[in-house]
């Protein structure tokens, strides 16, 4: 059984249909990408897992759970932990703080510490008593992915983490990636920039209009397959 | 030339109990955002709770207060989690009609149960004991106790949103409710905890009112508009400003007294509207907004 | 794609049954004094300024978005003026009613270079605390009564345009010709205040108000002035909130600072009206006053608890049913008595190139 499934998977805004019946898995310990254009649906996948949107109790399935009903923060309590869109860091809050909240529902002992962070972003560090405001785009990133950390989750969803930043910028925080895969922790990455992600990914699905156009291993399809897949033409 | 620094005295200890009467309005609305048209009615409220625990249970007001106290958080986190939570959203007219039809039961509740006759907390000998500063000036113990329990609510409340956990979710709800829920943080239990302590801010402030001066049913409208008041004069976002603010609305009160009696209130109103419309954000606003 | 010319349609007003129904009534009101009791009469005037302020209210906050809780402020600003012009300037009531207005336009601008300033639940409290300054400044002013208020003289209440004539070609007592003119200066306030607020809203600047209360950042983005249209309407809704108080207080012929610039009377019980009837709809205040009037007569002897009741209502409303009774029949059975709704349509008789 895997560890997180989405099972016909639908979402709504209001009379426009996002997402059209998904069925999607993540295995224990992968680190899962999920590519596609802009508009393909994979944020709106992101919010329906991490209960952002909330539809059919069966329609996402975490530890053989139903849990596609349950409010946002009871999901992040068991263990799925979210890095959303544009980063969204707290902008009261200084960079420790908005590390130290990330496990506020969540207090469960794990590898993920304050240090443990400031370790795989040296930068942080430095910069911990700084307001969240104060920090460069790609650190205000290594914030928002450390703060889902904090919370020692079962399964990291990180959305778009290259948005906006500049290419060396996004190799540092993707090179991160493969040590929060040895902790153990499951990941699944929704990404415009489809070379990093393949990179990183165990597996990939391609969106393209709400619906999976491509399935399987990164390594299994040309990049004309995959272009295809991701245009829809 | 001694009646004004008196004056002026009178004022700034005025404006302690003008300050935590304000600090309440300030803490709900900086953390959900929802202007309580009930705030004056809950602080009229609870001086009749500490006088109704008076009579029940025989001791002093200030023991009533801390009776009375974890009760009032306790009404204030009902009052949040079962009905006012319903009313937040993207429209401002449920939470503004819902608290004034609040009001209005509050009201009426009270003149129901206690009559319309003014009432008086009682303090013992230290309601009329001053402390003489010299040159025949004195400040009033009582008026200086309320200027000091409003420094220390404010340091309480900072310790709070600085210190411990549940302060750094009160600030994120406050900067971001959806993504605090990604920090399993529970919004609706938040604000709820939120208006219970605003419930015991409140409590203390009504002591000090009961204390210093008669209260009946009618009194909580007028306590909202200083409230407001000195939130507007002192800049949203600092509990700090608040206190400034209420002490300058105390003064401003106090020096229109001191021309003619009548002039009082008229005298805090002008106060508050020129600073309205000079600084529309307040004397001490946050930086960040 | 066709190239055919379009125009914006607003919905014929209701069908001919309901315009004929309509019309009926108003004859029916109009001719009221003749047929009823002296008692009808003054409830009546009592349910006409009331939908006279509830509709103005409405229009402020329904529509504009503009919460004030501040209106008494006019009300008692009218009132006064009444009050001053026919004592002061000898001015026939009837008239003064229509300077009340005008002037509390005036008034209305530099209140709103005040409560502007604030947004939202802050700006419902400004409006509450600019009103409590013009009923503090009225009670210092000893000519119109100061602080215990004052009467108005038989002299003026019986002087009233219209009575002598209605007295001579009807063959009435004062008191009824006076009753008479009063009732139909309170219908024609009433009935003007319907028909103003509806065409308002039917104009351009009607829409413009609509989507400034639906999202002013985005009103603004095509073209519309938030500030300017809300200014507008504030002070024409202070304006008419104005005529009303110099009527009540015409017929109320006694008036005093805590009674003018009430916020139980002037604000609490029109809040409640628009409410219950429906909020933003021209058919929800006349709805709610109908309810309120019933309420009032069968259950204000029951003092506290009544008025208890009335603030319950409101919250079970606001939470359970928030656009009110009218909302709620409209919604369901899909009427509009005063249409509103644009629809884009198609001109006939253009025929545009083949596509």
């Amino acid at each position: 059984m895997s560890l997180l499934e989405t099972r016909h998977l639908t979402a709504h805004y209001r009379d426009f249909q996002a997402l059209f019946g998904l069925n999607t898995r993540l295995e224990e310990g992968e680190t899962l990408a999920v590519i596609g254009a802009n508009g393909a649906g994979k944020s709106t996948y992101l919010k329906s897992i991490s209960g952002l949107l909330r539809g059919a109790p069966w329609s996402v399935v975490f530890d053989g759970e139903p849990i596609g009903d349950l409010p946002a923060a009871e999901i992040m309590r068991r263990g799925i932990a979210l890095a959303p869109e544009g980063r969204r860091l707290f902008p009261s809050l200084t960079v420790e703080e908005n590390l130290l909240v990330g496990n506020y529902g969540r207090p469960v002992p794990g590898p993920w510490t304050l240090d443990a962070v400031f370790s795989l972003f040296p930068k942080l560090r430095e910069r911990r008593h700084q307001a969240s405001t104060t920090l460069s785009g790609g650190e205000q990133q290594m914030v928002a992915i450390g703060r889902a950390l904090m919370s020692n989750p079962r399964v990291l969803l990180c959305d778009e983490i290259s948005l906006g930043l500049a290419p060396i910028i996004i190799r540092d925080i993707y090179a991160a990636l493969p040590k929060i895969k040895e902790t153990g922790t499951s990941v699944i990455i929704v990404e415009q920039d489809i070379v990093q992600a393949m990179k990183v990914a165990d597996r990939l699905y391609c969106f393209q209009e709400g619906r999976i156009s491509l399935a399987g291993h990164p390594a299994a399809f040309s990049r004309d397959e995959i272009h295809a897949a991701y245009f829809g033409h | 030339m001694i009646g004004w620094i008196n004056t002026i005295i009178q004022g700034v200890l005025l404006g302690g109990l003008y300050a935590l009467f304000a600090i309440g309005l300030s803490l709900i609305f900086g953390i959900m955002r929802l202007v309580n048209l009930a705030h004056g009615d809950l602080i009229v409220f609870a001086a009749f709770f500490i006088l109704a625990t008076v009579s029940a249970f025989g001791v002093d007001s200030f023991t009533a207060l801390l009776i009375a106290a974890p009760l009032m958080f306790a009404a204030g986190f009902l009052l949040q989690y079962a009905v006012l939570n319903h009313t937040l959203g993207r429209d401002i007219l449920p939470p503004l009609l819902v608290t004034f039809g609040l009001s209005i039961i509050i009201q009426n509740g009270l003149l129901e149960m206690f009559s319309a006759d003014s009432k008086r907390l009682s303090a013992g000998a230290i309601e009329v004991a001053s402390i003489p500063l010299g040159g025949g000036l004195a400040v009033g113990l009582m008026p200086l106790m309320t200027l000091v329990s409003a420094i220390a609510v404010i340091f309480a409340l900072n310790a709070l949103f600085y210190w411990l956990p549940l302060g750094r979710a009160f600030r994120a709800t406050s900067d971001d409710p959806e993504t605090a829920q990604l920090m399993g943080i529970d919004n609706r239990k938040i604000f709820a905890i939120a208006m219970g302590v605003a419930m015991v801010v409140s409590a203390i402030a009504a002591y000090y009112l009961g204390v210093r001066a008669n209260f009946d049913p009618s009194i909580g409208p007028a306590r909202l508009i200083y409230a407001f008041e000195a939130v507007i004069i002192g800049g949203l976002g600092s509990l700090w400003g608040t206190l400034a603010g209420g002490i300058i609305l105390g003064v401003a009160q106090t020096i229109g007294a001191h021309i003619d009696p009548e002039w009082q209130i008229l005298a805090g109103h002008i106060a508050f509207l020129i600073v309205l419309v000079l600084r529309p954000r307040g004397l001490f606003p946050r930086a960040v907004d | 794609m066709e190239a055919g010319k379009h125009r914006i349609e607003i919905a014929a007003p209701a069908s001919r049954h309901v315009m004929l129904i309509g019309a009926l009534l108003l004859v029916a009101l109009f001719l009221l004094p003749f047929y009823g009791t002296r008692g009808l009469v003054q409830e009546l005037i009592f349910v006409f300024y009331m939908l006279a302020l509830a509709q103005l209210w409405n229009l402020l906050a329904g529509y504009a978005g503009l919460v004030s809780v501040g209106q008494q402020a006019f009300v008692g600003l009218g009132g006064y003026l009444l009050f001053a012009l026919t004592v002061y300037g000898g001015i026939d009531a009837l008239l003064a009613i229509v300077l009340a207005g005008a002037i509390a336009f005036v008034f209305a601008f530099p209140t709103a270079l005040v409560v502007f300033r604030l947004r939202g639940a802050y700006f419902a409290i400004g409006t509450w605390v600019v009103a409590e300054v013009y009923r503090l400044v009225f009670a210092q002013i000893k000519p119109l009564g100061g602080g215990t208020g004052t009467s108005l003289p038989v002299s003026v209440t019986n002087g009233v345009f219209g009575i002598e004539f209605l007295k001579s070609v009807f063959d009435l007592r004062t008191a009824l010709a006076r009753d008479m003119v009063m009732y139909w200066t309170a219908f024609a306030l009433a009935v003007g205040t319907v028909l103003a607020v509806y065409w308002i809203l039917r104009t351009r600047r009607g829409l413009a108000l609509s989507a400034i209360r639906d999202s002013e950042l985005a009103a603004e983005s095509v073209g519309v002035d938030g500030f300017r249209t809300k200014l507008w309407v504030y002070a024409v809704t202070a304006a008419g909130t104005g005529m009303v108080g110099a009527l009540i207080y015409l017929h109320t012929a006694r008036i005093s600072p805590d009674a003018a610039f009430s916020v139980l009377n002037w604000t609490a019980y029109v809040i409640f009206i628009v409410v219950i009837g429906g909020i933003g709809t021209i058919e929800g205040p006349i709805i709610g006053v109908i309810v309120f009037y019933l309420l009032q007569t069968y259950l204000a002897d029951f003092g506290t608890w009544y008025l208890i009741l009335l603030g319950a209502l409101a919250i079970v409303i606001m939470l359970f049913a928030p656009k009110g009774i009218w909302g709620y029949v409209a919604a369901r059975y899909k009427i509009e008595l005063f249409p509103l709704q644009r629809k884009l349509v198609k001109s006939e008789d253009e025929t545009g190139p083949a596509a």
